[in-house]
């Protein structure tokens, strides 16, 4: 991928977010936060190719740890939106 | 797996997590979005595991084995009123990630080639964003916990010392990247994990959720960032969707507040002299009430709005607050709920709170529904609210939170105030609310007064 094949992506993506977030009703606002901090949780990926490709063992312990915190992000994200929206929905 | 088929991957990670964000953004599909959004994260997760360089899963699966336990734990422990802090961690761990995925990807490149300037200045800036969404979430956390203190500081030394630590992180960041070393690298790591700590410490409580919609935003970015430097397509696109996400709520929370980005992590609100001083504006004009009489006027209303703030979270009141609302309701009398856009500690935490407590969504009215209202209501109930209903916003030029947009319950026929004591709230200025014709004061703990004033109604 060169480097403006990349810029490009980068700009449609928040281009694109910005459509997809405007106008959400303020109830929303903190289970959006945290499912999108839960997506931005994304890095962990990043992580898990760093962490299985050992490249030194300086890499791989900052890979695994890499790997931890971006899966607390990750998993506690996804699963403390699910909470909150089940608080939402149970009254209906 | 070959390449063609993990990109292609990551393409359907992308859309479901773009679907995911749109199924969050409505009522409706917001549950399903959260489901789409993690199926997403599922598929990127395990076509990266079928990768041909990973050679070794020891550290991968200790990794995810510690990171889900905690993540579980924390998820299912939080309280409601522990929001805030939970997503300021969440945002902080993310960063984190980002900054050591950057400074292993980097050291990767480092020992087998120069690097070019593309992924130096990606790592520079995944290093800095990630540092000072690290640091500067924790201090956000400690703030929200009340770990350190919570007031706004606006001194000249410490906006200097300010300025002075983010130009050192630039100066480190083009250092890095005109000469691409391992020093420069965690020297730059050093200075932004200083900065994320002098940028949030000197704001204020009442400004939390901008902070926290800023961090939410730069946890995308710093992820966007470390996707540059390994030419990952996906970490590209989620990271900078989250940032542009993060960027409109930040942009939401300032408007509601009347203040700029800039004013907020630099400003501080300043208490000039122009304000009237406290003995002033109270001196013998306070009417004290009890629950009883209020119960009274209660009875007669035909209309009552609640207004909340984060007070009725710290008294852990919401549930008080239903029952109160639906003893009312049985006497026939309208509730309505009025939400200030900044009335929790961070963007639609009051919400939150009231759908734990089982108040319907159909009830909950934002402030430019409510306020023209308020002159055909009987009795508001303020509950650990103030600088959000203070009049002096609308009608004093030189106030502190001039402009700042209100809830205007002072148009109310009798407006009630829960309140522990005069004491002012996060802007520092007195109330005239307080003192008002039409007011009265309740003092006492949130929980322990709405409870008095149901006992009270059902013994009428």
């Amino acid at each position: 991928m060169t480097f403006v094949v990349a810029l490009t992506l980068f700009v449609l993506a928040v281009f694109l977010g910005v459509e997809l977030i405007s106008k959400v009703p303020p109830t929303l606002h903190t289970p959006l936060m945290s499912g999108s901090n839960a997506i931005s949780g994304i890095t962990l990926i990043g992580a898990l190719a760093s962490a299985g490709t050992e490249h030194s063992s300086l890499t791989t312990v900052l890979a695994a740890g890499a790997v931890a915190l971006a899966t607390i992000n990750v998993v506690g994200g996804f699963l403390v939106t699910h909470r909150m929206l089940g608080m939402f929905a149970k009254k209906r | 797996m070959s390449d063609e088929l993990i990109q292609f991957g990551y393409l359907v990670a992308a859309v479901l997590f773009i679907l995911g964000i749109r199924g969050l953004a409505r009522p409706r599909t917001a549950v399903r979005g959260n489901k789409l959004g993690s199926l997403g994260m599922l598929v990127a997760v395990v076509v990266t595991l079928t990768d041909n360089d990973i050679i070794g899963y020891g550290a991968i699966v200790g990794g995810l084995v510690v990171g889900t336990a905690i993540g579980v734990l924390l998820a299912t422990r939080v309280q409601m009123t522990g929001m805030p802090q939970l997503v300021a961690l969440f945002n902080g761990f993310g960063g984190a990630a980002s900054l050591l995925v950057a400074a292993a990807g980097f050291i990767e490149v480092l020992d087998v080639v120069e690097p070019d300037l593309e992924t130096s200045v990606a790592t520079a800036a995944a290093l800095a964003i990630g540092g000072v969404t690290l640091t500067g979430s924790i201090v956000a956390f400690g703030k929200l916990q009340e770990l350190v203190g919570g007031g706004a500081v606006a001194s000249a030394p410490l906006r200097v010392l300010n300025i002075a630590v983010a130009v050192a992180t630039i100066v480190f960041g083009v250092g890095l990247a005109a000469d691409p070393a391992r020093w420069w690298m965690w020297a730059l790591v050093a200075v932004s994990l200083v900065l994320g700590v002098t940028l949030v410490a000197p704001i204020g409580g009442a400004d939390m959720p901008v902070v926290i919609a800023l961090l939410n935003s730069l946890s995308g970015l710093a992820a966007a960032a470390a996707g540059f430097i390994l030419d990952n397509s996906l970490l590209i696109i989620a990271g900078s969707l989250v940032g542009a996400s993060g960027l409109i709520l930040t942009g939401i929370m300032c408007r509601a507040m009347n203040r700029t980005l800039v004013n907020v992590l630099f400003g501080s609100i300043e208490s000039s002299g122009v304000t009237a001083d406290a003995d002033e504006v109270y001196a013998g004009r306070v009417t004290s009430s009890s629950a009883d009489d209020v119960a009274l006027l209660l009875e007669t209303a035909n209309r009552v709005a609640m207004v909340p703030g984060y007070g009725m979270a710290v008294a852990q009141a919401q549930h008080a607050v239903r029952d109160l609302t639906r003893a009312l309701q049985e006497r026939d009398v309208e509730v309505v709920f009025g939400i200030h856009p900044v009335a929790g500690r961070m963007p639609g935490h009051m919400n939150v709170l009231l759908a734990e407590a089982e108040i319907p969504y159909e009830q909950l009215l934002e402030m430019d529904t409510i306020n023209p209202t308020f002159d055909r209501t009987d009795v508001v109930i303020v509950i650990g609210a103030n600088d959000v209903v203070n009049p002096e916003a609308r009608e004093n030029p030189d106030s502190p939170i001039a402009g700042m947009p209100i809830l205007d319950v002072d148009k109310a026929r009798t407006v009630v105030v829960v309140k522990r004591s005069l004491s002012p709230g996060f802007a520092g200025i007195p109330n005239p609310l307080f003192a008002g014709d039409n007011t009265l004061m309740l003092f006492g703990d949130g929980r322990a007064a709405v409870e008095d004033m149901t006992k009270a109604l059902a013994e009428l």
